[in-house]
């Protein structure tokens, strides 16, 4: 798979502007894109909602996935993956600010004080930004062990993403409840490593090295 | 703006766009979108006219001088949970309603009561042509040229005695025309069925009050509430029910689906109110469907521009309590 890696990355990256690339396109009416339909700026808000959501999910399987298949590789796609979930969150933040709420600052503030959903998604904006900041290679090793902690940070993250989602639907949970059943697996398989390691770490006395999952 | 488009001139255009849609849609190829230009423009003519014309009078009176939304966007970005909850699932989903033919019941306190065909209930109506704004719970607007009559007209043929102090309408309930109202595992809305509307007598018989039949000099869509449903232009969209199967006078309140799902958010009354948020949301403005991506939010008038015309029929109500 290493040998690979000039194809898979490449094509993971334009995967991850397929969102992107329909908003742009939809807003400017390109012959060849996809409709917004007749009220784009709730679509491309949706657009860019999802996005981040997915992306976030698919960082939180990267390490089930490596460790199920012993497939180290995997882990140097996690980045790309993170830094785009925080882009289509920054997107979307803009989007709602912009077009949504056109820059009406006083009833982006209200909204953020009043409306416990948008008070959720904010907060796992502002808890992304630190995230994004020290996903390079220098920053990791500054950091070192520090790194790890801090980027547990995505757990809360995502449970708060999911969340605000949740929270804005009026009626029909089911989408919503897709990504609860989803996030459930994906933290509800870390507890249970978790549990099993500590299980094992008692048993034996060699310790296994603590490991971000 | 003065400038309003008659239906007449942009019919062509408009029914190209159907027909394409239509195409597109059978081909399978809208989400994908694959569908080259060329292609398009050389669909074929086939869908026309799958609704009649209507004759009608344009009411001047009663319409907003305001520029109308296009056909596409009126029949193609609706609310109509019983064809799904997205705003295209209507306009996909609603061909399995079959508004031909169509009985309506008259029930509870009138004199003439019993259960009518749709030719009888409209034959003495003349149709006139009202350009409404629209304007959703959800904090979104529209300017509609519906066709219809004034409610107050339908209702008074049916005499209700004294003890009418409200009308309900209740919408068709038949799992098999609307699929959103099975009660499947993962079809659930939540609201329970069939979807029902009601409204204070005076407020029904306010000259604004109207029953829909068309739209845009057409047969109103399925997915628009066909054959029959009413518009109230200073209520919150979700007021005017759609697909009328039933009117009954009562002399109690009736309970109106969105208030028994969620009653600390939509009310019985839900006359547009800026100044009444909903929890979730502001109601103060709005954003207009068709305004440029970058357009900005329209402020929201009380009762949606309508007041006066109808703030009298409030007066001395605490409408934050009556929401």
């Amino acid at each position: 798979m290493q040998r690979y890696r000039w194809v898979y990355k490449p094509l993971l990256f334009l995967a991850c502007l397929v969102p992107l690339a329909w908003a742009v396109g939809g807003v400017l009416q390109l012959p060849a894109v996809p409709s917004l339909g007749a009220d784009p700026v709730r679509r491309v808000l949706g657009i860019f909602g999802h996005s981040a959501l997915n992306l976030l999910l698919l960082t939180l399987t990267v390490s089930p996935a490596r460790q199920l298949t012993g497939n180290a590789h995997l882990l140097r796609l996690r980045r790309m993956l993170g830094v785009f979930a925080f882009t289509y969150a920054l997107l979307h933040f803009a989007t709602y600010v912009g077009p949504f709420q056109s820059f009406s600052w006083n009833a982006i503030v209200k909204d953020l004080v009043k409306r416990p959903y948008i008070t959720l998604g904010f907060t796992a904006l502002v808890l992304l930004v630190p995230l994004a900041v020290t996903s390079t290679n220098a920053m990791m090793r500054r950091l070192k062990r520090r790194w790890q902690s801090l980027h547990r940070l995505i757990y809360p993250i995502a449970i708060l993403g999911v969340w605000h989602y949740w929270w804005q639907v009026k009626k029909d949970i089911r989408e919503p409840l897709i990504y609860v059943v989803l996030l459930a697996v994906l933290l509800g398989w870390r507890l249970r490593r978790r549990q099993r390691q500590r299980a094992l770490t008692s048993k034996s006395a060699s310790p296994t090295a603590p490991e971000t999952t | 703006m003065p400038s309003l488009i008659r239906p007449s001139e942009i019919t062509n255009e408009r029914f190209f766009r159907m027909r394409r849609d239509l195409l597109v849609q059978t081909l399978g190829l809208a989400a994908a979108g694959a569908l080259p230009g060329a292609l398009r423009a050389a669909a074929p003519e086939s869908a026309e006219a799958t609704s009649a014309t209507l004759k009608y009078t344009r009411n001047a009176k009663y319409s907003t001088t305001d520029k109308p939304n296009t056909f596409a966007e009126v029949t193609g970005y609706n609310n109509f949970y019983e064809f799904g909850v997205d705003k295209a699932d209507p306009a996909a989903n609603a061909g399995t309603l079959h508004p031909h033919p169509w009985n309506v019941t008259i029930a509870g306190e009138a004199d003439v009561t019993g259960t009518f065909t749709i030719e009888d209930l409209l034959k003495p109506h003349p149709l006139e042509e009202r350009i409404y704004r629209h304007r959703c719970v959800e904090a979104w607007s529209m300017v509609i040229p519906w066709v219809g009559f004034p409610l107050a007209d339908l209702l008074a043929r049916f005499k209700p005695n004294s003890r009418a102090k409200y009308v309900e309408f209740t919408t068709l309930l038949d799992p098999k025309q609307m699929p959103g109202q099975s009660p499947s595992l993962l079809a659930q809305t939540g609201l329970h069925w069939p979807y029902v509307e009601g409204l204070r007598i005076d407020e029904a018989m306010h000259p604004l009050a109207f029953m829909v039949v068309g739209v845009y000099g057409r047969v109103l869509p399925n997915q628009n509430g066909a054959p029959l449903r009413v518009h109230l232009p200073w209520k919150y969209g979700f007021k005017s029910g759609k697909s009328i199967v039933k009117i009954r006078f009562t002399e109690r309140q009736p309970a109106n689906t969105w208030a028994i799902s969620a009653p600390n958010e939509y009310g019985f009354y839900a006359n547009v109110n800026p100044k009444v948020d909903h929890p979730r949301w502001t109601q103060a403005t709005e954003r207009h469907i068709g305004d440029g991506f970058l357009a900005g939010r329209r402020p929201t008038l009380m009762f949606n521009g309508y007041a006066d015309q109808v703030a009298s029929l409030y007066s001395g109500m605490d409408l934050r309590r009556y929401f």
